[in-house]
């Protein structure tokens, strides 16, 4: 039993198994240089059921901003995985951010966003 | 004519200036943008969880709003806004069973099924470029960079152009009298919500970015996104003392090029 895979799969309703580990997502996400596994690799951790990738640092540094998905041969949007991997530590009143910690001045689209993807 | 007007929360703010040269430049090519009279935040990032509806309401209520006030055309400036009403309003026509849950919960408001279609100003600019371009008075004399970042672009099915090779910003550019300039980095990601908890990202993608728009020769960088334009925009004097090479680039709103063009009065 996986369940990581599991649970990846429900919150995301993608096909993990779909991926061909091309890298193509990878190789088109804005922010991969921030990130500590390549979003191909989270796809093969979840599938091996290591559990280390939920405490990864690529899901939060993903800005859903979708290019990877688009451009996914397999059609798997690997943005709903991230989304998944987020609420599965979110879920458990796990905050990624704290919330008077934010610096004042931004603008609320940032914040209210941040608020979105940081908290549970 | 009369449009329906979604503003978003940044629009009253930061945003300000997209607002008020909007309404400006609609007006003058005879769009009125009228305002609800009732509207909430967006809920600003679409919620892509399957089991998550609860943060789909509030797009789904503004839709309502809409509908109520009689109109079947709802125009949002911000792309955020634009993304996730639309994409909030695609699941109102295809996903019967989660908008049955929908409706079903928000029982004091009347049903919805996606009635009210999303669009974003650049797609009525499309179609009126012939208009535009014998309204000019004063032609753009500047290279610009336009800029559409993520969220007009995707998901695919709400693109507003073709997703990977987006051409309204510089056909209106051109309209205006200015120089579109090649810009690959065009549809990448400014780095979005990342400015608040991890500025690092932001930092490099605005370096990234403008670098790339300066090296093709834009004098400006054009966006519809008051996130992207915080983050392009104010950040630039952050990124100036990681990267003391780096150098400078005014952003604009792509309605703030139109009331500079057609001479707009206050």
């Amino acid at each position: 039993m996986n369940w990581l895979l599991d649970k990846v799969e429900e919150l995301s309703g993608e096909n993990l198994y779909a991926c061909y580990q091309c890298g193509k997502c990878s190789a088109g996400c804005p922010m991969v240089e921030q990130m500590d596994l390549l979003p191909n690799q989270v796809i093969l951790h979840v599938i091996r059921g290591n559990e280390e990738v939920v405490d990864a640092k690529t899901p939060w540094v993903c800005a859903q901003c979708y290019q990877c998905g688009v451009r996914c041969p397999k059609e798997v949007d690997i943005t709903k995985i991230m989304e998944a991997l987020r609420l599965i530590k979110l879920r458990k009143n796990v905050n990624h951010i704290k919330l008077e910690k934010v610096r004042k001045n931004l603008p609320q689209i940032a914040v209210v966003s941040a608020t979105r993807k940081y908290t549970g | 004519m009369e449009m329906a007007y979604y503003p978003g929360c940044t629009l009253k703010t930061n945003a300000k200036s997209f607002e008020d040269s909007a309404i400006k430049a609609f007006r003058h090519i005879g769009i009125e943008l009228k305002e609800l009279e009732k509207w909430y935040c967006c809920g600003t990032v679409y919620s892509i969880a399957q089991d998550n509806l609860m943060y789909r309401l509030a797009s789904i209520r503004n839709l309502i709003r809409a509908k109520e006030e009689g109109f079947d055309k709802l125009v949002t400036l911000c792309s955020i806004c634009y993304n996730t009403l639309k994409q909030a309003n695609l699941m109102a026509r295809n996903d019967a069973e989660s908008m049955s849950k929908i409706n079903a919960f928000m029982d004091e408001e009347p049903d919805y099924g996606g009635e009210v279609e999303v669009i974003h100003p650049l797609q009525i600019l499309k179609e009126r470029m012939w208009e535009i371009r014998s309204m000019v008075k004063k032609p753009l004399n500047k290279k610009y960079a336009a800029y559409y970042g993520c969220l007009l672009l995707r998901p695919a099915e709400v693109s507003i152009d073709e997703h990977e090779n987006p051409r309204i910003m510089e056909e209106l550019i051109e309209a205006l009298g200015g120089e579109a300039v090649n810009f690959p980095l065009k549809n990448e990601c400014c780095g979005s919500y990342n400015v608040v908890a991890n500025r690092e990202a932001v930092i490099e993608a605005n370096y990234r970015i403008i670098t790339n728009a300066r090296k093709n020769g834009a004098d400006v960088i054009v966006t519809s996104c008051p996130l992207c334009y915080f983050n392009l925009k104010d950040m630039q004097r952050v990124v100036k003392k990681f990267y003391p090479d780096f150098v400078e680039l005014p952003v604009q709103y792509f309605t703030e090029l139109m009331v500079e063009a057609f001479e707009v009065k206050q």
